[in-house]
């Protein structure tokens, strides 16, 4: 964590920049942004840069960005949660970014939402008991 | 440990642990920052790479930096070089948009450039430390005009909506307010003994005088309105001539308000060493550098190649690409060697035959999500109403800030300045945006540093590198815990393959990194050909 300070991480309900001081980023400091206080917004304001707005995910040069949209991963919720904790591949980590009630939002909104039938939601608590740790090297 | 003084020496980390602890990791990080924690890079020249078996091939994947430098010091060497490049362009992540360029992302969204003719944004990389002597050495070999990029202006904005009423302010206000407060707490201290515990009598006279000069403080230490104070913050009336020649001195801002405010974090980014003067940019547009590297190279790249697999054997490599100007029809590129400098979060999902603990360090590093918004306005009404020539404005709002063009400096006519530069989740923010929304969030947000932004702009390109479907990224983005299991599984050469690029660097995100690993990822296929004879 480097350069946050308190008021910047209450107003934007985040605990960490994705920023990375060693390199050639922004003002090395995070900006505030909107509240993200359920897993509607945390999807349409974070995720759906890569999964789109519609969950479906995108195809670039033989790579792509994963549907969500109808993925039967989904159906064990410890999967996203997991992938969102520690990312993997050209997923980025969300632990220190997130908190514990946004991951858990959006993995219960991913799961219920996107053409998605699972309804069973994730709580903070279990969304805490997945966590480790995870650093942004300086 | 006991210093010369007989005072009990702290060790660097219980001193930074102790300024952790009282000022929070924002002071921690600028301690850290002005203890000088971070080294220059260690470019030790060019490769001296001989004797290569002649007819030996190598091919190269990806035309950026590492790719462009790979082809060209393998050929120096000798190595018969191919280089495959998934774009119509060579240069990689090293671009620059003008006019009349057009930019299709995922999603579908595409963008024509407007600029007026010269006009150019740098949506990639847009600075160069100084002692980044790698990338500097061989722009001066291939040619490449450096002119000095303007990174720290005492005259360009500083604001928060949390601070100062929201009200900007300049960066030298807040800087002497700053420095003059600092200043006056501790020499209040010192004089009042507080501080007898720690420094000795000796020392005490020479912080006082220090402190004293550095912040240009009134001689009885205190800092106020008047002729020091506004040496260094600026003027209500600025110095003139004749009758009314006198200047008004301004009024330092109450040290509470400038305490509070959070503002000294901007001060701590010029102090970086990745931030400090000199910082340089190629004349005309960062895509001189991509350029002049393509140039040596140009015979041995194909264009519109998308890789689809990695093979490898005792044998050698075999590289399976779609021919993507010729309807994706499916190729064969053999060679003994490969260099592969494809973006880890394309490569993490290609057919790539390596071990388990290979794949596992390629899928270890995501790269992180950035956005650039390119803004031209019709005159340099930042230069013309505000006096700011370069450098940057810095704001707590999503964009993060606003840097003005070190080039072209008092020329007429309309100019471009980046408009916003965000990464992390303000990035992915702008990201979910369609590129005509990021523009007018640009715009809006941008009025709190420059009231009359609206009429006097333009048009804009936003560039949101995670929709970018040949990089899926910005840059990469090392954990500690990801450095230590992978990074030299990453950077060693497995078989005949080896991995180049920012990613596979200490210097991510920088092109000094994509130079070194690149030099590193060479001397590895040279000595490897070598050994196997």
């Amino acid at each position: 964590m480097r350069g946050v300070s308190l008021s910047f991480l209450l107003l934007a309900g985040m605990s960490l920049s994705g920023a990375p001081a060693r390199a050639d980023t922004a003002g090395g400091v995070p900006s505030t942004m909107t509240r993200l206080d359920n897993g509607d917004l945390v999807y349409h304001h974070i995720c759906a840069a890569c999964h789109m707005a519609d969950g479906k995910g995108a195809r670039g040069a033989g790579a792509k960005y994963p549907a969500l949209a109808g993925d039967p991963k989904l159906a064990i919720a410890a999967y996203p949660t997991m992938m969102v904790l520690n990312g993997h591949g050209g997923m980025p980590w969300f632990a220190g970014i997130l908190t514990d009630r946004q991951i858990a939002d959006v993995v219960t909104y991913i799961r219920s939402h996107l053409g998605n039938r699972w309804m069973d939601p994730v709580t903070p608590e279990q969304v805490r008991e997945m966590r480790q740790p995870i650093t942004l090297e300086e | 440990m006991t210093g010369e003084s007989g005072f009990q020496a702290q060790t660097r980390r219980q001193l930074l642990t102790k300024i952790g602890i009282l000022a929070g990791s924002a002071g921690l990080y600028q301690a850290m920052t002005s203890m000088g924690h971070a080294m220059g890079t260690d470019f030790k020249g060019p490769p001296k790479l001989s004797g290569a078996k002649p007819g030996t091939r190598v091919v190269v994947l990806g035309a950026g930096l590492a790719g462009l430098l790979a082809a060209y010091e393998l050929r120096q060497a000798g190595y018969a070089v191919r280089l495959l490049e998934f774009q119509n362009r060579a240069g990689g992540r090293n671009i620059s948009l003008r006019g009349g360029d057009t930019v299709t992302e995922l999603g579908g969204a595409t963008q024509t450039v407007g600029f007026s003719p010269g006009n150019y944004i740098n949506p990639g990389p847009w600075r160069i430390p100084y002692h980044h002597q790698g990338l500097l050495y061989y722009c001066r070999k291939f040619g490449v005009a450096l002119e000095p990029f303007i990174q720290l202006n005492h005259n360009a904005w500083l604001h928060s909506s949390q601070a100062y009423g929201g009200r900007r302010l300049r960066y030298r206000e807040f800087a002497a307010d700053f420095s003059g407060y600092t200043a006056e707490l501790l020499t209040k201290a010192i004089n009042q003994h507080r501080l007898d515990d720690i420094v000795t009598p000796e020392e005490r006279a020479h912080v006082l005088s220090s402190v004293a000069t550095w912040a240009n403080l009134d001689d009885d230490g205190v800092w106020r309105a008047g002729a020091r104070s506004s040496q260094h913050r600026g003027y209500d009336k600025a110095r003139g001539a004749g009758m009314d020649g006198a200047p008004t001195f301004s009024t330092p801002a109450p040290r509470a308000e400038v305490m509070a405010s959070g503002l000294a974090q901007w001060l701590a980014f010029p102090e970086q060493l990745d931030m400090q003067t000199t910082m340089f940019q190629p004349v005309g547009g960062m895509d001189n550098i991509g350029k002049g590297f393509a140039r040596q190279v140009r015979d041995l790249i194909t264009l519109g190649c998308m890789v689809t697999a990695i093979h490898q054997d005792e044998h050698g490599v075999k590289i399976l690409y779609d021919d993507v100007a010729h309807g994706g029809a499916a190729r064969v590129e053999e060679a003994d060697y490969c260099v592969c400098t494809i973006p880890l979060p394309v490569l993490s999902q290609l057919d790539v035959q390596v071990s388990d603990r290979m794949k596992a360090a390629i899928a270890a590093v995501p790269y992180a999500s950035s956005v650039k918004l390119g803004m031209e306005f019709k005159r340099r009404f930042w230069e013309e109403d505000d006096q700011i020539y370069g450098g940057i404005s810095f704001t707590d709002q999503p964009i993060g800030q606003i840097a003005y063009p070190s080039h072209g400096t008092f020329s007429p006519g309309p100019a471009v300045l980046l408009g916003g530069y965000m990464f992390g989740p303000a990035a992915m923010d702008f990201t979910t945006m369609s590129p005509a929304q990021r523009i007018e969030e640009g715009l809006r947000q941008g009025q709190a540093l420059h009231p009359d932004y609206r009429q006097e702009f333009r048009n804009g390109v936003a560039v949101a590198w995670s929709r970018m479907p040949w990089t899926l990224g910005c840059c990469s983005m090392w954990s500690e815990q990801a450095r230590k299991t992978h990074y030299k599984t990453l950077v060693a050469m497995e078989n005949r393959l080896v991995l180049a690029g920012e990613h596979a660097s200490y210097v991510g995100c920088w092109q000094e990194g994509a130079i070194l690993s690149s030099l590193a990822a060479v001397e590895q296929v040279h000595k490897r050909a070598q050994g196997a004879g």
